[in-house]
């Protein structure tokens, strides 16, 4: 396959970005979108050019470091893949393909197609986690039996691998579903359910500190996810917030 | 030769770990304030450790090298976590895989260790579905299990094909909490580059910010390295493009000792090699072959026609295959453990049965499976004359349930539907049981350096079961490590903050910007991957699945030579302070570089087969693994001393009180 990229080369998250053009070719339909551009990143490196940086690490699937805006979609045009899942015969011989970062304001660009992603840490940070101990003087983990349906929705829930897709996709740059998945793992569990009042408020206040926009319910979210992560989710989190400022 | 000193506590096995956290010293809550950790690397060893720490009261900095300590490569573990809670009533007990670990390593692993693991194993699910990680659960509400490689009990906890990334999200939370209480300061996109020692003890590193390239001198009191495998020596394996033997690498060249670094596991169900462009092979997780069958074709012909595409494999009926494993193995069946599956696979493509274009791939089929599960399912809902169509819906309905996500991985890959024709396997490069060496504490040879999880050695012996990874990093993390460290903090309560102005801080700061320099201003003519491909090559042709001295003597001439090339002739673009991906890959390869020739050594000396070291010199009637327990039950300790080709032997001699040491079947 012959392609043209139009790749974003920023120097860093102080300089402007522009798109460049690179022309590329012999890619095979077995290569996936990132060693397509570990392909061209030899190409330069051989010419004496700097390569494009891009985040990845586990290239399959799970880590969640990939991102990328591939034709305007986040993780590009397949569905329910991250982009180190995406393979090159979802594209045609001689087809322009424009490479993006993934765009929001809480997640400035580092450099080329890097964003910084550490808003999503510290959403988790202000309360996504059950306060227990790790000592293990715990109890028996067969003493809290938890309805199957009930465990695997929150399993669905927490299949999230915060890649910030969700955020890319929606035309406010809302977190959402992200936040939302989070609050639903823990809210749908009994061990969760302790702290679920301040869990909810505090999520959400660190969500709009950070600067993500308000979910219009769009539905785009859902769609560009490469776990699946339902809308259902945003639907509980919007219960759990009311209900904890009802409360609080 | 000096004599390593294992510390394993006296007394009966099953009152070591109790005697010894009764014995060891304490530091009071007040003064592990006055304390400070260094933790490098947060899966679930770094993570589990750090958040354990933290909230113990120690102040704590956790290093990683990517952007979130949720991205660590624990997050990759498909299959699930072993624990013997003994939920099935199937027999299980903490002997039981006391005793699966140590035959399963082939005796090659320490008594001691091994019965902790097993030990505290049922409190790491006590503790994880605490934490609210969502593991499986059946229909009255209760925990499943499944059951792995090498057992003869269902004793594997689970989340479906995801349990790395469900236990490293709840050591995320974990430490998460800690550090919206301020006890854990996160230091992401850092890598270490050397070790700090100040009058013989760790006391600090040198590490560097990935996004600016500053470099920044960190002290602590104690310096814990959890930073996993050197799988990625091979360039092709199941490991994140990231992973890396650095930390571990540096601490060896300042005085910790690397064991059993030949001790490699390779992993029998991955999906092949499809091109020269691979940067990275996927694992089909192990909990597949619970109901999967592996085969090749019985008839030579037959396995040529499929590889030319004349032939599918559903063209072959039961009595032209070769289910090779229940053949060989009839007890374990498609369950035996890594290494014999691994041998197995590369016995019968090597003699001309393997199915893919190149060759070099088995079948694994659910076919069975489906048509099992079916029939279940159909009898359950009433219906006891089901055709062969509701059969097959009903059974891939439960096998999706199942391993759905795997399936979808591999169709995405592949391009093939694994529902409907038999998935395509070859083994690949996925863990490394070998590392730095650490006594009963935890500790290197290093005072106050630790090792924890992958990146020891302590645990797995020659042969790592599945679903046991996992087990080992939250048990050192959670459970282990926070003890054992207090017993050397104690000695400094009143030792105040380390500073970082010292000399020792100067030497190691500027071997590392030494290092930096003359990678950038070396504009060779060969980018990193030029020499990480080819010391990938000589390392999956000579060390890999079989190994001979004449190769692995090649291997290390091959290795030194190629490691001279890549400082003469390496080419790194960019600058030392800025984001630079290619130069912290060369920091990385440099190390791999040199690591790949004492793992040569280690392999060459090892004059015996045992678990995933398998030298063919060495070798049953049956083509298994020949032991030699008379001259070769020991550890392989190596000490650094300027040259990886050159370095010194200690050996730890392994004794066995609790176990017969047979050799090991699984017939």
């Amino acid at each position: 396959m012959k392609l043209t990229l139009k790749i974003w080369r920023q120097k860093n998250a102080n300089t402007k970005g522009e798109l460049k053009t690179y022309p590329i070719d012999g890619i095979e339909g077995d290569m996936s979108f990132l060693e397509m551009l570990d392909v061209l990143n030899e190409g330069l490196i051989n010419k004496g050019d700097e390569p494009v940086v891009f985040d990845h690490d586990c290239r399959e699937g799970i880590c969640g470091a990939c991102s990328l805006q591939i034709n305007g979609e986040p993780h590009g045009p397949d569905r329910l893949v991250t982009t180190c899942q995406l393979h090159m015969r979802m594209f045609n011989d001689g087809d322009t393909i424009v490479i993006e970062p993934f765009r929001a304001k809480a997640f400035p660009v580092i450099k080329d197609l890097v964003v910084d992603r550490s808003a999503f840490d510290r959403i988790q940070q202000a309360g996504g986690y059950i306060s227990v101990n790790t000592s293990g003087n715990t109890i028996d983990a067969n003493t809290i039996p938890i309805n199957k349906h009930d465990a695997d929705e929150s399993f669905e829930a927490a299949t999230c691998i915060g890649c910030g897709a969700c955020v890319a996709a929606c035309k406010n740059a809302s977190a959402m579903l992200f936040t939302s998945a989070k609050v639903s793992q823990f809210a749908l569990l009994p061990q969760g359910r302790i702290e679920a009042t301040e869990r909810v408020l505090n999520m959400v206040a660190q969500m709009d500190k950070e600067g993500f926009g308000n979910c219009t319910n769009t539905g785009a979210c859902e769609i560009e996810c490469p776990k699946g992560i339902s809308l259902e989710n945003i639907a509980r989190m919007n219960r759990e917030y009311l209900s904890a400022s009802l409360k609080g | 030769m000096s004599k390593l000193d294992s510390k394993i506590p006296k007394g009966p096995l099953a009152d070591k770990w109790t005697n010894h956290k009764n014995e060891i010293n304490l530091v009071n809550p007040a003064n592990k304030r006055n304390i400070d950790v260094i933790m490098v690397g947060t899966g679930l060893a770094g993570g589990s450790a750090a958040a354990t720490l933290a909230e113990l009261g120690y102040n704590v900095k956790t290093f990683c090298y990517q952007d979130s300590p949720r991205r660590a490569h624990s997050i990759a573990a498909q299959g699930g976590i072993n624990a013997a809670k003994n939920y099935q009533g199937d027999g299980d007990s903490n002997y039981r895989l006391f005793y699966d670990t140590v035959k399963g390593g082939d005796y090659r692993s320490r008594e001691g260790n091994v019965y902790r693991l097993a030990e505290v194993s049922a409190n790491i699910i006590d503790q994880c579905v605490a934490q609210g990680v969502p593991f499986a659960r059946e229909y009255g509400g209760y925990l499943d299990n499944r059951s792995f490689g090498g057992v003869l009990v269902s004793r594997t906890f689970y989340a479906k094909g995801q349990t790395g990334q469900q236990l490293l999200l709840g050591a995320y939370s974990a430490m998460n909490r800690q550090i919206n209480r301020g006890k854990i300061t996160p230091y992401n996109r850092h890598e270490m580059l050397d070790l700090v020692i100040v009058d013989g003890k760790a006391r600090g590193i040198i590490a560097r910010d990935l996004v600016t390239g500053k470099i920044e001198r960190h002290s602590a009191h104690a310096v814990v390295i959890a930073s996993g495998g050197y799988g990625n020596a091979f360039f092709l394996s199941t490991n994140a493009m990231g992973s890396n033997a650095t930390a571990a690498w540096k601490i060896h060249k300042r005085g910790a000792y690397f064991a059993n670094p030949c001790y490699t596991q390779i992993h029998p169900t991955c999906i092949p090699v499809s091109g020269e462009h691979q940067s990275k092979l996927t694992l089909m997780s192990e909990s597949l072959r619970n109901d999967g069958r592996i085969w090749v074709p019985k008839k030579k012909e037959d396995a040529i026609a499929i590889r030319e595409g004349k032939k599918k494999a559903i063209d072959l009926s039961a009595e032209e295959r070769d289910y090779y494993l229940e053949r060989r193995y009839p007890s374990f069946g498609n369950l035996v453990p890594r290494d014999v599956a691994s041998r197995a696979a590369k016995e019968r493509c090597d003699a001309g049965f393997g199915v893919n274009k190149t060759g070099q791939a088995v079948f694994l089929d659910f076919a069975t499976a489906i048509e099992r599960y079916g029939k279940e399912q159909a009898a359950m809902h009433g219906n006891h004359n089901p055709s062969k169509e509701e059969v097959t819906k009903l059974g891939k309905e439960v096998i999706e349930n199942k391993y759905g996500n795997l399936f979808q991985m591999y169709e995405k890959i592949v391009d093939e539907n694994p529902y409907e024709s038999p998935m395509m396997i070859y083994p690949a490069v996925h863990y490394t049981m070998g590392g730095i060496w650490v006594d009963y504490n935890l500790q290197s040879t290093i005072p106050g350096c630790y090792v924890t999880g992958e990146a020891n050695f302590s645990d797995h012996g020659a042969n790592r079961l599945g679903a046991s990874a996992l087990m080992q990093g939250l048990a050192d993390g959670y459970f282990v490590l926070p003890y054992t460290i207090g017993d050397y903090l104690a000695s400094d309560i009143k030792t105040g903050k380390i500073p970082t102005d010292s000399k020792e801080f100067d030497e190691a700061e500027n071997k590392v910007r030494e290092q930096l320099d003359m990678l950038i201003n070396n504009k060779g003519t060969h980018s990193v991957d030029h020499f990480h491909k080819k010391l990938g090559h000589i390392m999956w042709n000579k060390c890999g699945m079989a190994r001979n001295a004449k190769d692995l003597e090649s291997a290390m001439t091959e290795i030194r030579a190629l490691r001279e090339e890549f400082w003469r002739d390496v080419k790194v673009p960019g600058e030392m302070n800025e984001m630079n991906a290619e130069l912290e890959k060369a920091m990385r390869v440099a190390d791999f570089l040199e690591l790949g020739e004492l793992f040569a050594k280690d392999a060459l000396h090892r004059n015996e087969s045992c678990g995933g070291h398998f030298r063919e010199e060495y070798q049953t009637e049956e083509g298994e693994a020949l032991r030699d327990d008379e001259n070769f039950m020991y550890v392989a300790a190596w000490e650094y001393t300027g040259d990886p080709g050159k370095e010194v032997l200690h050996k730890e001699e392994l004794e066995y009180e609790n176990i017969e040491v047979k050799s090991r079947s699984y017939k």
